[in-house]
């Protein structure tokens, strides 16, 4: 199914786990260090530098980019390393995010009250996911390197509902 | 007395770096190939993507995973060399300029608690091993984090054997799930002491994919893993198939009367090593 986002907004309320969308629209990437300089922000008080309300996360970071291409290899990283933001980044808004393997229980449980999805893409197909990348900035934390926040916008990019808004989890029982 | 320089060394090091994160072995690609007919839908479909990726990522010359890695060598140094400089840091020249020059991401932080980027990759892990000959022989294996930190070291005990291995191996893979990227190869090092047992699990992973282990009840181990992991449903990046590991590997040495250590070093599909003899 290919998806729209937020054209096609409405369609998220039919994604059922299993289902494999190819997606287009903006995505953010943070992982281990943006979620803790993100978490350091709010407990001091600054402003975030990124308005994630109603924006996807991609537990993602890039080789670097070679001349001539849009971005690097940009792969998922292992997200159940992001599990214990789950109420923070649900707090800034987020609608869902995208990495590979499970989330621990508590996790999902959180996911599956507030009505955040998760997505995963292929482990390992950095050059391949690449190629969906039509436009990148780095827009925050650039200090970070490879884990510096990136806007991105993606067209055809492959992934797989994991968890949806009807209570499923991909991995259940896994 | 063959004299090597600190220049080429640097310059087959960069070359490693670069080709191994690049081009994924024939012998890898034709595991994948095998696996993918022998599975159906969700399975297959990934499997097929794996290969997609890493055929795309050698014809474009760019990374086939973000994730290039810590920069691990196993280096075989003759007694007949003399080298004009210092290996370790030689070694690291070269994986600086070649994770500079190949555009590879850098993901080392020089202090695990402060946790900051050295933006070179440095420094390497370097295990040194002194031969007879006049050749310097350096493999190098990158190892991305999801495979590595799901990878445990277990001191078993002599009367829990064989079974205790086996359960200890097949619940690390499981434990994983699709955090370590399988399809994986599984490297399994018993005996020796606590550190000798994981060095021998991660010297399993360079191994050639398709060799079988020397010893005849390592071999049969293996054989009887890779069975017991397959079946476990795990499947390729952890949503089920019959493809958890493409292989198992299994190295051994020699132990205290009291001991038997396990060590079970994952590594995901893209398993990348090159080699080069100077």
């Amino acid at each position: 199914m290919i998806l729209k986002y937020p054209q096609e907004k409405d369609k998220l309320s039919q994604l059922k786990a299993g289902d494999i969308v190819e997606f287009e629209g903006v995505i953010y990437t943070a992982r281990d260090a943006a979620h803790k300089r993100i978490k350091e922000y709010l407990e001091q008080g600054k402003e975030l530098p990124v308005d994630f309300k109603d924006s996807f996360i991609y537990y993602a970071g890039p080789t670097p980019t070679k001349p001539g291409h849009v971005i690097g290899s940009i792969g998922p990283t292992t997200s159940s390393r992001m599990d214990p933001y789950a109420d923070m980044m649900k707090d800034l808004g987020v609608v869902g995010t995208i990495g590979k393997g499970p989330r621990s229980e508590e996790c999902t449980e959180k996911y599956i009250e507030n009505h955040l999805l998760y997505f995963v893409t292929t482990g390992g197909c950095g050059a391949l996911l690449s190629k969906a990348v039509q436009e990148a900035k780095e827009i925050a934390f650039l200090d970070l390197g490879p884990e510096s926040i990136k806007r991105l916008y993606v067209k055809g990019f492959k992934m797989i509902v994991a968890i949806d808004y009807h209570k499923n989890n991909l991995f259940k029982g896994r | 007395m063959k004299t090597i320089h600190e220049e080429d060394i640097i310059n087959a090091v960069s070359r490693l770096c670069i080709d191994a994160c690049t081009y994924l072995d024939n012998s890898v690609l034709s595991c994948l190939k095998k696996a993918k007919e022998n599975e159906q839908g969700l399975a297959k479909d990934i499997i097929a993507q794996i290969i997609e990726n890493d055929e795309l990522a050698a014809s474009e010359n760019i990374p086939m995973c973000q994730d290039t890695g810590i920069a691990v060598f196993f280096v075989e140094l003759g007694n007949q060399v003399f080298l004009d400089c210092d290996l370790q840091e030689a070694i690291n020249k070269g994986v600086a300029k070649g994770y500079t020059e190949g555009y590879l991401r850098k993901s080392v932080v020089g202090n695990p608690l402060t946790r900051i980027n050295t933006k070179s990759n440095t420094p390497a892990i370097v295990h040194i091993k002194q031969t007879l000959s006049d050749k310097l022989k350096i493999t190098f294996c990158p190892k991305g984090a999801g495979s590595e930190n799901m990878s445990q070291v277990k001191m078993l005990t002599p009367a829990q054997g064989i079974n205790g291995i086996k359960d200890f191996v097949l619940k690390v893979v499981k434990d994983a799930g699709g955090r370590a990227c399988p399809p994986l190869v599984v490297g399994v090092g018993i005996g020796g002491d606590m550190e000798i047992c994981a060095k021998l699990a991660k010297e399993a992973l360079i191994r050639d994919i398709d060799d079988e282990a020397s010893d005849p009840e390592a071999r049969k181990l293996e054989n009887e893993l890779l069975e017991l992991i397959n079946s476990s449903d795990v499947g390729p990046m952890g949503l089920g198939g019959k493809t958890t590991a493409l292989k198992v590997k299994v190295n051994l040495y020699a132990c205290h009367i009291a001991s038997l250590p396990v060590a079970v070093n994952l590594q995901c599909h893209a398993c990348r090593h090159k080699e080069v003899t100077l």
